[in-house]
């Protein structure tokens, strides 16, 4: 067995430094690296690239580093629940790339399974599309875009074992999944590490080979975005 | 003139047995409520279930069990979760039957604009580029007119476009309207409705069909 335990969230990302790209995993705050986003905002690392779905809510996920000014550039595809972040774009307060949200999740993977580029309909004959090249296939026309670049991936999941293996947990599977291994250095969260041999090799949803380090969260806040309830 | 409740209504008569359907924020999510007897679709959202279900109680609220519009949600018996690359997959490679969406401006033409107004909002598409662009049967669900009273659909968008050439179906508070041929064509007037105050409120060219009738609801 390969170790990839870490015991610390300080351990976990040594090395993220000024000026870095970090892939953030989550939907809106739904999965996201509490734990690392934490302690990026302790480090204060400046001028960071996030490319992450959603841009956190004004004070929780990414918007406590967008609160700070550490992020120069967001790659995101809604940022629509964090009014500090539409203040700060419609200001020029930050670089924003806005990109739909299935190229978001392609780019991704394609990083993580060594395809450089790919075509995709999304955004066609829509401003996504200017600069791009742009090709005909069976008659339709589709976009090219390219695999992301990034410095380390931050990624939460529900269980993991000291072999790096995760499995997530209902949608906060959502971006996690395709995030990891897609970066050079891939660190990931876990709300429980179990000893291996525990986990069913049947279930696991990202093997071990794409993870470098893993770590137990100390806390979760879990924090519910619209709590809607039936009557 | 429809009520959104009863715009969501009609919509879900286009339902068929056996769809896998997204439906977008808002009006759409509504749709998920009239389901008619009988048949049997699953909900997709795009943030990684097959087989949404209702709200939950209390008591079920799972911080880790969302929809697209980041609410709370349950799953039914045979749902099933998925990251979002192959979420995707499945809207991209057209295994979802159906996309209802909802939209700033709409043009005769099936353009279609809900994302961005240049210097006042900027929320992003989110998965909204990737439906249009990718689903064989889009229905667009939106008031007729905006907030200042302006027609909702256009001979052009004015502002950024999501998709070209996508729309298939409008349901507004007025009527249901289909893109036939670079114009509206009005097929179903909303109860109480005339059809000339639809023609006064519709910017874009527009075709009454020879069935046009009074909406059921």
């Amino acid at each position: 067995m390969i170790s990839k335990k870490v015991n610390s969230v300080t351990e976990a990302l040594t090395g993220v430094a000024n000026g870095m790209t970090l892939l953030v995993g989550g939907f809106g705050l739904c999965g996201i690296p509490e734990n690392a986003i934490a302690e990026l905002v302790r480090l204060n690392v400046q001028q960071l690239t996030c490319v992450s779905n959603n841009a956190g809510v004004d004070d929780f996920g990414l918007g406590l580093l967008l609160k700070k000014h550490q992020i120069k550039k967001m790659v995101s595809s809604y940022v629509g629940e964090n009014h500090e972040f539409e203040r700060q774009m419609l200001n020029n307060e930050i670089e924003v790339e806005l990109i739909p949200q299935g190229t978001l999740a392609e780019r991704c993977r394609s990083a993580k399974v060594g395809i450089p580029a790919f075509f995709t309909p999304a955004g066609v004959g829509t401003e996504v599309a200017q600069g791009k090249e742009v090709r005909e296939f069976n008659g339709k026309q589709y976009l090219l875009e390219y695999a992301v670049k990034a410095d380390f991936a931050l990624i939460k999941a529900w269980k993991g074992d000291e072999a790096g293996n995760i499995i997530f947990k209902g949608t906060a599977r959502n971006f996690n999944q395709a995030m990891c291994g897609a970066a050079k250095v891939n660190v990931v969260e876990v709300e429980e590490l179990v000893p291996v041999g525990t986990l069913n090799p049947n279930e696991i949803h990202v093997p071990g080979v794409f993870v470098q380090r893993i770590f137990q969260g100390e806390k979760y806040e879990k924090r519910i975005e619209k709590l809607t309830i039936s009557e | 003139m429809l009520t959104k409740e009863q715009i969501a209504q009609r919509i879900s008569r286009e339902l068929q047995d056996g769809f896998y359907v997204n439906l977008g924020i808002g009006i759409p999510t509504l749709v998920a409520n009239y389901v008619p007897n009988g048949i049997n679709v699953e909900f997709q959202s795009e943030n990684g279930v097959l087989g949404m279900g209702p709200f939950p109680t209390k008591e079920a609220v799972d911080a880790d069990l969302i929809n697209a519009g980041k609410q709370t949600i349950t799953t039914l018996p045979g749902a099933s979760f998925f990251d979002s690359e192959l979420s995707f997959g499945m809207i991209r490679g057209q295994h979802i039957d159906l996309t209802v969406l909802g939209a700033m401006e709409v043009s005769q033409n099936g353009d279609i604009a809900n994302w961005k107004i240049p210097g006042k909002m900027v929320k992003g598409m989110g998965g909204a580029m990737d439906l249009v662009a990718s689903a064989e049967n889009i229905i667009v669900a939106m008031m007729h007119t905006n907030r200042a009273g302006q027609s909702k659909l256009l001979k052009q968008c004015s502002l950024p476009l999501t998709g070209i050439n996508c729309v298939k179906t409008i349901v507004t508070n007025l009527g249901l309207l289909t893109v036939e041929n670079g114009k509206f064509l009005l097929k179903e007037t909303a109860p109480e409705v005339g059809i000339e105050y639809i023609k006064s409120v519709t910017e874009g060219d527009l075709a009454v069909s020879p069935d046009c009738k009074t909406m059921l609801i």
